[in-house]
């Protein structure tokens, strides 16, 4: 404990000053996190089923859009992205351009498209591995695909997708840390300016990695949870 | 009784796979109360002929038709298909169907089950739906396993519990895929006697199995399948008790 006072004592770094740094930065990673993921979702769910589908020419331009986003590195796409949107003839005078020049809409839009290709393929392996019995069962009860779908094989799926996707969250959460190259003031943004002003790496990014550790143990055991409500049809009855 | 019509009756249905033909001209006629047992070798064509009687396959010939509606078929590229898919939909719901290995739908509790089609596909009141399944499993011995997950039960209670979700169709027709294959010996028993309840308050059932002495004592014809033909049919008491062809006589005859 001897160690823990004499450091708290002479502690100049984490004054109420670089604390507030650090929230912002929280809040920054957290929005930017969460919108992505919550709009992947959204996108991710849609083009699977196109991604399952029969017609190779629904199929064909998802696998490419999957293929390249997950061929390549994220911090690549996100350079493209900030970077590249620039040199669209005339995006300056739109009404987009007061949006596209912040870091922030580049980086939402690189990690948006980034976690979509991943999740539109994880739920893609849990629809094709949906049982072909229960699919022939709405069949035969007089099911439309449509209703087969919505009913018996997505609701199926996301359930096998669940443990999947939730290290997909984590991953992206971790991800978000290459945000703070495009000048973003995110978590490590914030820990990077930390240790700038006051040349402590250990301090400035320990401090981050704790925080990162805070949110993926939230994480962990919000689909820990999740797993437990949702899943109980895998597990063998206890006693 | 003369008017009602017939709740299914299939004619001269042909099915070939690439370059087997598995059905060569099967027809049926199951008239009301009537229990249809299909009886025959594996390969002999007759779950592939049960799954053509509710288009989970496609037959390539012949006609079928439901409570006297006759399905509409069209040719495609890819065959002879159905032509309106609403009318598929709607003769589907007549006839439910219990399968070897029972598909139940495994995210779903038991009694999620059995009102899933009654409520999206038939659009039953929720609440009417809760009740009648629960009196169809009071009916098959499941109250206790209503919310349990098919992957807690045993292979009968599953079964018995596929077949709670046949009837919550209030069905014209059952139709049985070897409904007992696929579970033990000691659980044959369980399932064979909820069957025969059904057989008895006078369902109209058609029934593919391998238990010949339920096909004797329940059956009103046993059909009795050899190559996508049918070699014999009658009454249980001349196909079952009196074969004439030598097949059906080999196919009887103790194995062991």
């Amino acid at each position: 404990m001897e160690w823990f006072n004499a450091l708290l004592a002479d502690n100049r770094i984490f004054t109420p000053n670089t604390i507030a740094f650090y929230w912002e930065g929280l809040v920054t990673t957290t929005q930017l996190v969460f919108l992505s993921l919550l709009v992947g979702l959204v996108l991710a769910v849609p083009l699977a089923i196109g991604r399952s589908s029969r017609h190779r020419w629904i199929s064909l331009p998802i696998y490419v859009y999957t293929y390249v986003f997950r061929g390549t590195p994220l911090l690549i796409q996100l350079y493209i992205i900030y970077y590249g949107v620039v040199f669209f003839d005339g995006i300056q005078e739109t009404f987009l351009w007061p949006m596209l020049r912040e870091a922030f809409y580049p980086a939402l839009i690189a990690f948006t498209l980034n976690t979509a290709a991943y999740t539109t393929e994880i739920f893609r392996g849990a629809i094709k591995a949906t049982s072909r019995g229960e699919i022939e069962a709405a069949r035969a009860y007089g099911m439309s695909p449509g209703l087969t779908m919505r009913r018996i094989i997505l609701p199926s799926a996301f359930r096998r997708a669940l443990p999947a996707y939730g290290n997909e969250v984590i991953f992206m959460l971790h991800a978000s840390a290459i945000a703070s190259v495009v000048t973003l003031m995110d978590l490590t943004g914030a820990a990077r300016f930390v240790y700038a002003r006051f040349y402590a790496p250990f301090e400035a990014f320990l401090f981050a990695a704790a925080i990162y550790l805070c949110l993926t143990f939230a994480i962990l055991f919000f689909f820990r949870w999740l797993e437990k409500r949702l899943l109980a049809h895998l597990r063998p009855q206890s006693g | 009784m003369a008017d009602t019509p017939i709740p299914l009756e299939v004619r001269n249905i042909k099915k070939r796979f690439g370059d087997t033909e598995v059905l060569k001209g099967l027809s049926l006629q199951a008239r009301k109360g009537d229990v249809i047992t299909l009886i025959g070798a594996s390969g002999s064509g007759k779950s592939t002929f049960l799954r053509c009687m509710n288009l989970l396959e496609q037959p390539d010939d012949g006609d079928l038709i439901v409570h006297g509606e006759a399905v509409q078929f069209k040719q495609t590229r890819h065959g002879r298909e159905p032509a309106d898919w609403k009318q598929v939909v709607r003769m589907r719901a007549k006839l439910s169907m219990v399968f070897q290995s029972f598909n139940l739908w495994a995210h779903m509790t038991l009694l999620e089950n059995v009102i899933e089609a009654p409520i999206h596909v038939l659009g039953k009141p929720k609440k009417e739906a809760i009740e009648q399944g629960r009196a169809l499993l009071e009916r098959v011995g499941l109250t206790a396993r209503a919310d349990a997950y098919p992957a807690q039960m045993s292979g009968g209670q599953q079964q018995r519990g596929a077949i709670a979700r046949a009837l919550a169709m209030d069905p014209e027709v059952m139709l049985f895929d070897e409904p007992t294959s696929a579970l033990d010996p000691e659980l044959v028993g369980e399932v064979l006697k909820v069957m025969h309840g059904l057989a008895d308050e006078g369902r109209t059932m058609v029934v593919v199995t391998h238990e010949m002495g339920f096909a004797r004592d329940v059956s009103s014809q046993v059909i009795y399948l050899h190559q996508g033909l049918a070699e014999e049919a009658g009454p249980p008491q001349d196909v079952l008790v009196n074969p004439t062809s030598p097949r059906l006589k080999q196919f009887l005859a103790p194995k062991y």
